[in-house]
């Protein structure tokens, strides 16, 4: 079963990808469908074997598959790791994997080399899956870099755009400065604490808490240390503020990815990692403040620049780097409960809200700005309905999903009752009015009023294929309740005992909760226990981000659909805060002008005199110089008269007898 | 006073029976005339496969008195000689009929080089030697010579011829000095004379040096090695496989036996002789044929360069350097059979092609003969899993073994160097612009030969311990105790 889970995707990318000519793109389709569909159904069961059957003594699974490297005290093997966390993982992964693959096939019919982008997708699967399911942080390595290829892939699939392929360099690199604050953080911790297994690390986590580096003649907390190492890595891979830039760039790539690694997966590897290692984080109270910082700055300068957009796909770009914020400064006040609940929630329904906007741009003939849109609610009738229920989840709008872990999320901050968690509170309560707001920015101007497209355009619009609503109504399920359904398993509260009947009239005790469900897999110390203290806030606090949405809500219809001059009146008035939103705060540009020129320069010195000139002058190039001119030098002395030939022999005779008659005198 | 005895005349049997066989083939040719060359040819092959199981059976020990010695060493020489020759002649056979130069004489002369090439090998005197090689220069230089209509090839044939001359009289020059200052010819005595003597004899150094630089010039190595393009671009193509495939292993066999048996008690002395003419035989081998555009000059240089690879393990001056000597000749040999095998099939319109640039192309025109010349490049430069890098491999680890490091780095990067021609060949061949084909119409022994070749190449890293084992047994041979 796990077997399948994991490596079913493997294979699917092996067969597409090798045999992809053999077997035609609609075999490469079919293989890698059917193979994620597997791999999904059997996650299903694992969830279920592993944390329903017994919520209370879960049999968290660890499943040794093969030694990688055995040296000396190091050892890292690849091993499966089927527990609680991961499980949660697999499930989301290869579900909305499994989704998108069937949605690519409609989406990617006009394309030339379907078979290589359905292994793409299999190969990023598969690199998820490791990355989830590792039992050591090494392999987690594997599995994040294996995203990070895939995604870079992906990004760039369409290799004659020449936006593509920077957007795709540029998700390399800047994760490649994430990477590197992650390997730094495997050192560290292998420094620390001798190993890099999981168990090893966190059984040993409590006894290293007192331990510091010497650094330069400060004292560094090592725990701290690795922490903040380890979620450098975090923001790189989850955007995060700072090493958020590649993420709206990534838009180029095709819509099916930006749903899977853009929003539902890749991007919540940080959110994995920090949840993962909650048992070191625990112990490392500055690491998680500055989680906390991180996360709720991002949830807002995100979510400003999310109104200010015209790209449908940024928009929600935007808003799921706005979410990720979210789910950061839920783990910095230590609900990881929290965080994976909003993970989860956030996976379904802005893969929804993705792949609903993939079935607009489809519609509109690859039309991804939504000035040129408008009036197509009547058009695409199912697609307008789908991304309504997504939409609402986004706002978070009960019942559906996003109204939970949202409000679960919000109210953890406010519960820690601390600066940073007031700070994160109020973030996030603006960022949710926000997220309404250009939610329905992006549903009014993409749906209602005139159509603003070009004629040829407008009389192509169509309804996607079956091929892709289906997917789409799967995903909506999710967002409609997975919030409902799985909001007492992630962050139930221990403290009341809910008293039930079952079907055959007997009492029993509901033992929902997040102790229950999590188990061993995320570890939260009794003082930090803010998803508990979430349940006792002030009522006020649990209504005002309901309120904030609806509000939000309101006044996109109000400025968009009835007052459309409001928004251009706006943008002149403050048009200071308004360009400042409206160019993402200038991080790019102030990249490009620190780093990227900079960097660029360097770069042209050390290829032009540094390798060119030095290495190459005197290396490749100028001995493969010399040789020819020694072989021409050469040939020259073969004349092909035979004095000369004997010339040369009686020379070499007489050299050879008078090195031994000087070198045997002078004996 | 030498006594010409007949004893132990068995012990010569092959040689005896390959030297009537000539004579009869001489007489039948002359009756039958040049219209049965062809027939002589597989005859001559057939001789060659009857003298080999002749070797098989044939007792070791020395006969005439001790003018000829028969040890494992030499058994195993002449089997690759034997089987070099009947690869050579067999190529002939269809060659000849490719040219339209039926002379009968060929396949007779053949034999005769090949039974002058065996006595050098088992040569226990200086006479022997001096005998056995003229009996193989005389033939190979009317060999080389033998397309009197072709001026190209009575040019080589001459300078073959001159230049062979010189040489001779080198290592006549130089056994008359040994004879002079050691007052013997017989190769036990000298080896004798010399470990008694401690103090050395200048005389002999020199009698030693000549010697060494006539065989030199056999193997074609630097700075004796002038002839040798010339002579394999001048000569028909199958003369030139021959000097490439057989005449060398023999010189080789001899340097070796002349060297280990007669003046191990000289060593530090040659080995700076072989050492020097090695690393000069690699370079000029490497980068001569750089600049080349004719495939026969590019082998020759390939040629010299490798004969240079066989003198590193001959200067380690150790059983493992010879042993290593021998694996390497004995692979060189197979590969050589295979290029140029191919070299032959090299045909436009029923001309013969020899320029580099006639194969491009030939991958797609015909994909077979391509990846074939391809297995064979690889060997030549030396790559992995190609016997041809085991034959290197073994060269460079005797060298280090004898602690000869930097002789052995030299080696290595002028093996780099010579890689560069080898896979320019296959640069041409696979992703150059398509030429005109060349003629389909090969004979199917050639065929067979060239598959043989690249087959044994191949899987030579599957039964290796064939050639490791005879190889081993020679070179103990050479060791007593």
């Amino acid at each position: 079963m796990e077997y399948i889970a994991v490596f079913a995707p493997l294979f699917a990318f092996l067969i597409a990808g090798l045999f992809g000519k053999q077997i035609g793109d609609r075999g490469a389709e079919l293989i890698t469908c059917s193979f994620v569909i597997a791999a999904a159904i059997s996650s299903v069961f694992l969830f279920y074997n592993v944390i329903l059957s017994d919520l209370e003594n879960h049999s968290v699974m660890i499943v040794p598959v093969a030694d990688w490297i055995v040296s000396g005290g190091f050892k890292a093997s690849w091993t499966l790791r089927i527990d609680e966390l991961s499980v949660v993982m697999m499930c989301v992964i290869n579900i909305v994997s499994a989704c998108v693959h069937v949605y690519s096939t409609g989406y990617m019919s006009h394309d030339k080399s379907r078979a290589r982008f359905m292994a793409y997708l299999s190969l990023f699967t598969f690199a998820m899956l490791m990355l989830v399911t590792s039992d050591n942080l090494l392999q987690l390595f594997f599995g994040w870099e294996g995203v990070g290829v895939a995604s870079y892939l992906l990004i760039g699939f369409w290799h004659h755009k020449d936006s593509a392929n920077s957007a795709a360099i540029k998700a390399f690199v800047v994760n490649r400065i994430g990477d590197l604050g992650l390997i730094l953080g495997i050192m560290t911790i292998f420094v620390i604490f001798g190993t890099i297994s999981y168990d090893g690390i966190f059984s040993q986590a409590a006894d290293k808490m007192h331990d510091s580096f010497n650094f330069f003649g400060y004292e560094i907390h090592a725990i701290t240390l690795a922490c903040i190492l380890l979620f450098i890595g975090a923001m790189g891979k989850s955007a995060q503020l700072g090493l958020h830039t590649w993420l709206p760039d990534a838009m180029e790539g095709p819509t099916p990815v930006s749903a899977l690694i853009h929003a539902a997966t890749m991007v919540t590897a940080g959110v994995f990692l920090v949840a993962r290692f909650s048992p070191l984080f625990e112990f490392a109270p500055e690491a998680l403040i500055f989680v906390c910082v991180v996360g709720a700055a991002t949830a807002f300068i995100a979510a400003t620049i999310g109104m200010t957009q015209f790209d449908i796909k940024r928009v929600i770009a935007y808003s799921t780097m706005s979410q990720l914020g979210y789910m950061f400064f839920a783990l910095g006040v230590s609900a990881y409960g929290a965080a994976m609940f909003h993970l989860v929630t956030h996976a379904f329904f802005k893969a929804l809200l993705f792949l609903g906007a993939g079935s607009v741009i489809h519609a509109m003939s690859n039309e991804q700005d939504m000035r040129n849109m408008g009036g197509l609610w009547k058009k695409i009738p199912v697609t307008y309905g789908l991304m309504w229920i997504g939409g609402l989840a986004l706002a978070g709008i009960p019942p559906l999903a996003g109204f939970y872990s949202k409000d679960i999320v919000l109210e953890a901050a406010y519960a820690d009752y601390s600066w940073f968690g007031d700070f994160a509170f109020w973030a996030g309560i603006a960022a949710a009015f926000m997220t309404a707001f250009y939610t329905w920015r992006l549903m009014i101007m993409t749906f209602h009023g005139k159509c603003r497209a070009v004629k040829e355009v407008q009389n192509h619009i169509h309804e996607s294929p079956r091929v892709m609503i289906y997917p789409l109504v799967i995903l909506a399920i999710g967002a409609i309740v997975s919030g409902y359904a799985l909001s007492s398993y992630f962050v139930g509260s221990t403290s009341y005992e809910v008293v039930e009947v079952d079907e055959n009239g007997n009492e029993y005790i509901d033992i929902r909760n997040k102790e229950n469900f999590w188990g061993d897999a995320i570890y939260v110390k009794e003082e930090n226990d803010t998803i508990e203290k979430a349940h006792h806030v002030d009522m006020w606090v649990k209504i005002l981000p309901l309120i904030m949405g609806i509000t939000g809500i309101a006044f996109a219809y109000l400025f968009y659909m009835y007052l459309i001059r409001v928004p251009e009146i706006f943008a002149r008035r403050f048009r200071p805060i308004y360009s400042l939103f409206y160019n993402k705060w200038f991080f790019d540009n102030i990249y490009e002008y620190i780093f990227v020129r900079n960097v660029f320069s360097f770069g042209k010195v050390f290829w032009k005199t540094g390798d060119e000139r030095i290495i190459n002058g005197f290396g490749p190039d100028g001995l493969a110089y010399m040789t020819n001119i020694f072989a021409k030098i050469y040939s020259k002395l073969q004349t092909g008269y035979i004095f000369h030939y004997a010339f040369v022999m009686m020379i070499g005779l007489v050299i050879l007898v008078s090195w031994f008659f000087f070198g045997f005198s002078a004996d | 006073m030498i006594d010409l005895a007949l004893d132990g005349y068995m012990s010569a049997l092959p040689e005896i029976f390959l030297a009537l066989s000539g004579l009869v083939f001489l007489i039948a040719g002359v009756f039958r005339g040049n219209s049965g060359t062809t027939f002589l040819c597989y005859s001559a092959a057939f001789a060659f496969v009857f003298s080999l199981i002749l070797l098989a059976g044939v007792n070791t020990g020395e006969a005439f008195s001790d003018l000829f010695i028969m040890d494992d060493f030499a058994r195993y020489i002449k089997v690759i000689i034997l089987l070099g020759a009947i690869a050579s002649v067999v190529y002939a056979a269809s060659f000849l009929k490719d040219e339209q130069i039926f002379r009968f004489e060929y396949p007779v002369l053949m034999i005769f080089a090949v039974v002058g090439m065996m006595v050098m090998v088992s040569a226990n005197d200086l006479l022997t030697v001096y005998l056995g090689l003229e009996l193989s220069s005389l033939s190979l230089y009317v060999l080389a010579a033998i397309h009197r209509e072709s001026i190209k090839s009575s040019e080589a044939g001459l300078k073959y011829f001159v230049l062979g001359a010189i040489s001779s009289g080198f290592i006549l020059f130089g056994c008359s000095l040994i004879y002079g200052f050691a007052g013997a010819t017989n190769f036990d005595d000298i080896s004798v004379l010399l470990s008694g003597d401690n103090s050395l004899n200048i005389g002999v150094i020199f009698g030693m040096v000549f010697i060494l630089s006539g065989l030199a010039f056999k193997i074609s190595a630097v700075p004796f090695h002038m002839w040798t393009p010339d002579v394999y671009e001048g000569a028909p193509t199958s003369v030139t496989a021959f000097f490439a495939i057989v005449p060398k292993i023999a010189a080789i066999a001899l340097i070796i036996r002349i060297l280990f048996e007669v003046f191990p008690s000289m060593s530090e002395q040659w080995q700076q002789v072989v050492v020097f003419i090695s690393v000069a035989s690699m370079a000029i081998g490497a980068f001569g044929a750089i600049a080349q555009k004719n495939i026969k000059r590019l082998m020759a240089y390939s040629s010299i360069g490798n004969m240079g690879y066989a003198l590193i393990g001959v200067a380690a001056a150790t059983q493992n350097g010879v042993y290593s000597v021998l694996v390497y000749v004995t692979i060189y040999m197979v590969m050589t059979v295979g290029v140029f095998g191919i070299i032959m099939c090299m045909r436009k319109r029923g001309y013969a092609a020899e320029s580099i640039s006639d194969l491009s192309g030939l991958s797609k025109n015909s994909p077979v003969m391509a990846y074939g010349m391809a297995i064979l490049m690889f060997s030549l430069s030396g790559i992995p899993p190609m016997a041809g890098f085991f034959g290197k491999f073994m060269i460079f680890e005797a060298a280090v073994n004898a602690e000869m490091y930097i002789l052995a780095v030299i080696g290595v990067l002028l093996s780099v160097v010579a890689a560069y021609y080898y896979l320019r060949v296959i640069k041409i061949m696979f992703f150059d612009e398509a030429e005109d084909r060349f003629d389909c119409d090969i004979a199917f022994s050639r065929r067979a030969m060239i598959a043989i070749s690249v087959i044994l190449i191949v899987a030579f890293i599957f039964y290796p311990n064939i050639v490791f084992d005879g190889a081993m047994s020679a070179s103990l041979a050479l060791f007593p105790k």
